[in-house]
């Protein structure tokens, strides 16, 4: 169903809510556990029954999914199982594709982003996005990159050399462009480009950072250096990300989700704390894939 | 002594590669090279001919031909000939016309091909693009004789407007209130008819923006017009400059269009909203049916002036597009 008639579908959206609960459920009982209190930044995300279509085809069918503040949760699964097309419906880049249509609500704190009225803009401000392939804006500078979240959301900052410097500092990139901040970012390895691009993306503060298999165009070296910025950026927000690589997942998140198509639309199988997922999963299918047996 | 350099293994000398190619790939090489070879074959002896033609007005006018405004051809009670051939009223119109034409249509095309790549619904864009598509192939003497009819008592009044408010600005002034046929009215007809291509080359470049420079934006909170501004417009410079070029080819050759609305006098004129003045092409037009001897030889140099003014926008767009696509993409 179109997005714009989306209102239609929340009788779907709670007819499914009680059949997934309890998965989600896990998830947040062990976000508690974690404590993620201490996120000043951080906010909680909560996906219900989602669905997603593209034209007459269901790529997704019916995941909740709770995001607690200050945590990562790792989305897992095999190529086609809805993961990047679930990430992408949490802060309405889904709607990007012409013929993309959802049910469901994603509420950001307590809030539907998909309810009549909503700026998309400003809820992108809020749910930030690094992509597979890193992006910079090729025709401006390294500091500019950094900033233009800024200029595209027309906002004002007091101070823009400042936060220029923390956020190339949280993503870890501070110490090699420091002396070359008006250089073009087309100059950078694409490594480098990849945490420009977090920096970006932190530079206008959102709560919870969505990132689309941020390393899977990258070598070993730079992939271990965006664990690591995850891992700092984790105390400040919450963190959704999706990967192909389980050694990253079991890395990096404190929850897993695992979502499987079995050749219809694509699901969540299972989620929980990380270890367990990886060490005694509930599901056949969730075990299958995590030892390697397909996938 | 050189025995100890010698150790290292000298390299063979690089071979030469070569491969024979079938024949049937060596007929159609041929043939395409030579289809190839004719554009500027014909564009050389285009400008050969021109050149060797007016080569005696050249001799004979001198730099006077490129600084003179007359065009007169004087037959003396003993018979004598003499001739006063200057392009200068008409190089400037032309400059003057076409510059009229850019500043009006290239903006106008860019918001076009904006709407009809980010905004037009789905169902509308088909439409829409041949339509444009059509007026690019709409023969000229339509949109003379729309502008002549149509388009010039509007235009009239707009130009008194201008005079009115901004008659403080200098081409705005007018040395006397006359505003028919000016070449205010001939850059307004120009403008629309190098619309269509400016849109379709703008229209090309702009749906080649990389979708993840696009992506990068919306995910960052941009509007549709911020995304517009920071990625589309960086990205699609170069290819609006390399449209308005092609228009401005246009705008410069264009004859039976200006010939139609204009009021062809050999005068140098700045105003733009004064109804006078000319282009080379249509100056052509309007002498070449009467014209003789000295005259027809002046009409050709006249030509090669065109042909060289042209040439040289040309190389200049290449060189604008060529250094915009180094410093940017």
């Amino acid at each position: 169903m179109p997005i714009n008639e989306y209102s239609d579908g929340e009788d779907m959206s709670i007819d499914a809510a009680p059949a997934t609960n309890s998965l989600a459920g896990v998830a947040s009982a062990h976000a508690n556990a974690r404590q993620p209190g201490n996120a000043p930044l951080g906010s909680g995300l909560e996906a219900r029954g989602i669905h997603a279509w593209f034209g007459k085809h269901l790529a997704l069918e019916n995941v909740s999914l709770d995001f607690a503040s200050g945590t990562v949760t790792a989305l897992i699964g095999p190529s086609g199982c809805g993961k990047s097309t679930f990430i992408r419906t949490l802060n309405r880049m889904h709607e990007f594709i012409p013929s993309a249509a959802m049910a469901g609500e994603v509420l950001l704190d307590g809030q539907d982003i998909y309810s009549k009225g909503m700026d998309v803009t400003k809820i992108r401000l809020q749910i930030g996005m690094v992509f597979q392939k890193p992006n910079p804006f090729p025709s401006m500078t390294i500091g500019e990159n950094v900033l233009s979240g800024l200029k595209l959301a027309q906002l004002k900052v007091e101070n823009k050399d400042e936060l220029m410097q923390e956020c190339l500092e949280r993503a870890g990139l501070w110490a090699e462009v420091k002396d070359r901040l008006g250089a073009h970012a087309g100059g950078l390895s694409g490594g480098q480009q990849q945490r420009l691009c977090i920096a970006r993306a932190l530079a206008v503060k959102p709560k919870v950072l969505l990132m689309d298999e941020p390393c899977s165009a990258l070598d070993p070296g730079s992939t271990l250096r965006i664990e690591d910025t995850i891992g700092q950026l984790a105390q400040t927000m919450t963190i959704i990300i999706v990967t192909h690589n389980m050694q990253q997942a079991a890395r990096v998140s404190d929850y897993t989700a695992f979502f499987l198509s079995d050749g219809g639309p694509g699901n969540m199988i299972e989620v929980g704390p990380t270890n367990e997922i990886f060490s005694r999963p509930r599901d056949q299918r969730t075990e299958n894939y995590v030892s390697g047996r397909f996938g | 002594m050189s025995a100890t350099i010698s150790q290292r293994p000298v390299p063979p000398a690089a071979r030469e590669i070569t491969t024979k190619p079938r024949t049937s790939d060596r007929i159609f090489r041929g043939v395409v090279t030579g289809f190839g070879m004719a554009s500027l074959a014909i564009l050389t002896l285009i400008g050969l001919f021109l050149a060797l033609r007016g080569f005696q007005t050249f001799k004979h006018e001198g730099l006077h031909f490129l600084t003179g405004v007359k065009w007169e051809s004087v037959t003396s009670d003993s018979g004598k000939v003499t001739t006063d051939f200057g392009v200068g009223a008409m190089l400037i119109g032309t400059v003057l016309i076409a510059c009229v034409a850019l500043v009006v249509g290239v903006p106008l095309s860019v918001l076009s091909a904006l709407y009809l790549s980010f905004y037009v619904p789905e169902r509308l864009k088909k439409l829409l693009v041949s339509v444009v598509d059509l007026m690019a192939a709409f023969p000229s003497i339509l949109y003379g004789l729309w502008g002549f009819f149509i388009l010039m008592p509007m235009v009239e009044y707009w130009a008194k407007l201008l005079y009115k408010y901004l008659r403080w600005i200098p081409i705005f002034d007018a040395p006397q209130p006359f505003f028919e046929r000016s070449p205010f009215v001939a850059g307004i007809v120009l403008a629309i008819m190098i619309i269509p291509i400016v849109t379709s080359v703008s229209r090309e470049i702009f749906a080649q923006t990389p979708l993840d420079r696009v992506q990068a934006a919306y995910a960052l909170g941009a509007t549709r017009w911020a995304m517009i501004k920071t990625v589309v417009l960086p990205f699609g410079s170069s290819g609006i400059v390399g449209g308005a070029m092609l228009g401005l080819g246009r705008a410069f050759g264009e004859t039976v269009a200006v010939f139609s609305v204009l009021n062809i006098v050999f005068k140098v004129n700045f105003h733009i909203l004064y109804g006078t003045g000319g282009n080379i092409a249509s100056m052509i037009i309007l002498k070449w049916g009467e014209a003789t001897g000295d005259e027809t030889k002046a009409l050709l140099a006249a030509g090669f002036i065109l042909f060289v003014l042209t040439l040289l926008v040309n190389m200049l767009a290449n060189f604008i597009v060529r250094r915009t696509l180094k410093s940017g993409k």
